[in-house]
């Protein structure tokens, strides 16, 4: 564990790898130092986001070195199925890549449980990982600019969902009718750090 | 009680203190950009630090009050304000209008009772990178204005210095990925000043100068970042975080600027106009 300087209101943690950031967000999550306003995880990373009013960078990266990573994988225990009908645009092309029938991409994507790694690339986005998945799907060449809300797709190592319409580079393989975010709702965003989440096959 | 907007002018968003503990979902902070300026606002007005205020960039705007109203400006000066760091009384029917900041970019209009749009996630900041929040202001709009909490202070005017124009320096502090642009990099940040170019906004400050080279190569896993953060992307021109700033980034952070409670330098630069320049020293 390396704790990194970024400036008068953060510190960030890097860790050897994902499942590492899994371990230490779970223990964090559950009980944040003094004056943490928020906890980020990412690849390779945990940032804490402090009140500078409150606490400083080295009691927070004392706090963080004290901590004991949750064993990984474990997640926070609650579960969200998602209903997907596995007609995505690139779900053809992608099989044809990964030399595998369409119907054995949708069998590996909903044989076991994925688990929400961190977020970042818009509000309710996560990036989902399958334990002993192994996933390597390419990105786009040209990613779209429109890629509908609800949309199942794959890259790298990981799954995600759009929570609404934006621009993407991920392979389309399905589409769920579950919005993953939604503004009226508490929580707003399904898909937490920690989230597990079943695919099922809708047809 | 209300205040229509007569005149929005070129931006002018709603903004309270953001969205804090949602991070880790993709929401980003947002919130007023400069925070200090936002704070006293609500303070001369006798409003709760997190009462929402009209964060108007490059004056321009102009409002009636629908009732009475006891408002106030702060931040960058506008010509013609009649409430600068001073709170006035608006009767029912009176207008405020600003003209052009006389220096700095962003002018906080703090009305007693605070601005009392629907909050969208615990909050009433609109983000322009991720949508979320209130619309923008328009031309036409009437804004609810909440009921006053706290007791008006006694004060007639805050004495605080207007945003500088021309050259102004900031602190800065190394960053986690300083290493990836070595002591060149460092002191090509340090060493020169950066023009504040004409793409800025509530996202980022985008600077002009001498490129920042790498030392080394590859890519870097998307990481957490906040407000303060000095982004170097490909064309080697730092980017520097503001209020709506995506959380995480994919490219290596040099350096933050200090962000320091009661003495912000990152407040600071949210008030610099296109074509002022900064120079950042340790």
């Amino acid at each position: 564990m390396r704790v990194l300087p970024s400036g008068s209101a953060a510190v960030l943690v890097e860790l050897d790898d994902l499942a590492a950031v899994l371990g230490l967000y779970a223990a964090l999550a559950d009980a944040s130092p003094d004056g943490v306003l928020d906890v980020v995880p990412a690849a390779r990373t945990v940032l804490l986001a402090f009140d500078p009013a409150v606490t400083t960078a080295d009691a927070v990266g004392e706090a963080v070195r004290r901590t004991t990573p949750r064993p990984s994988a474990s997640g926070t225990g609650e579960v969200v199925e998602l209903p997907v009908r596995y007609d995505g645009e690139d779900l053809a092309e992608l099989a044809g890549l990964l030399d595998v029938p369409p119907d054995e991409v949708v069998r590996r994507h909903t044989q076991t449980e994925w688990t929400v790694a961190f977020g970042g690339f818009a509000p309710g986005f996560g990036y989902l990982v399958q334990p002993g998945g192994n996933w390597d799907v390419p990105r786009r060449s040209t990613p779209r600019t429109r890629v509908p809300a609800g949309s199942v797709a794959l890259a790298g190592e990981f799954s995600g969902v759009y929570p609404r319409e934006s621009p993407g580079g991920w392979q389309l393989i399905g589409r769920t009718d579950v919005a993953v975010l939604d503004l009226d709702r508490e929580p707003a965003a399904l898909l937490r750090p920690g989230v597990r989440v079943r695919f099922v096959d809708a047809g | 009680m209300t205040l229509t907007v007569l005149a929005a002018g070129p931006l002018t968003t709603v903004q309270d203190t953001g969205r804090i503990g949602q991070a880790a979902l993709g929401i980003g902070r947002s919130g007023a950009c400069d925070r200090g300026s936002a704070a006293l606002a609500n303070r001369l007005v006798g409003n709760a630090a997190d009462a929402a205020v009209l964060e108007v960039t490059y004056g321009g705007l102009a409002v009636r009050a629908e009732a009475d109203l006891t408002v106030v400006t702060t931040g960058a000066r506008c010509a013609g304000a009649t409430a600068h760091n001073a709170p006035v009384r608006l009767r029912a029917g009176e207008l405020l209008r600003l003209g052009a900041p006389v220096s700095g970019l962003r002018t906080y209009l703090g009305v007693r009772g605070g601005i009392d749009v629907p909050a969208v996630l615990g909050s009433r900041a609109t983000d322009v990178l991720s949508g979320l929040g209130p619309p923008v202001v328009h031309d036409g709009d009437v804004l609810p204005v909440g009921a006053a909490s706290l007791p008006l202070p006694d004060v007639d005017l805050a004495p605080v210095p207007d945003p500088p124009g021309g050259g102004v320096t900031v602190r800065v502090l190394p960053g986690p990925r300083a290493d990836w642009f070595g002591d060149a990099g460092w002191a090509r940040l340090v060493g020169q000043q950066w023009q504040v170019t004409s793409e800025s906004n509530r996202v980022g400050l985008r600077l002009d100068g001498e490129p920042i080279d790498r030392v080394r190569t590859g890519e870097l896993p998307s990481e957490g970042m906040v407000r303060g953060a000095l982004q170097v992307p490909p064309s080697g021109l730092p980017v520097l975080f503001l209020a709506d700033s995506p959380v995480t980034g994919g490219y290596p952070v040099i350096g933050y600027v200090r962000d320091d409670p009661r003495r912000s330098d990152v407040d600071r630069c949210a008030q610099l106009q296109p074509g002022q320049t900064v120079r950042f020293s340790v």
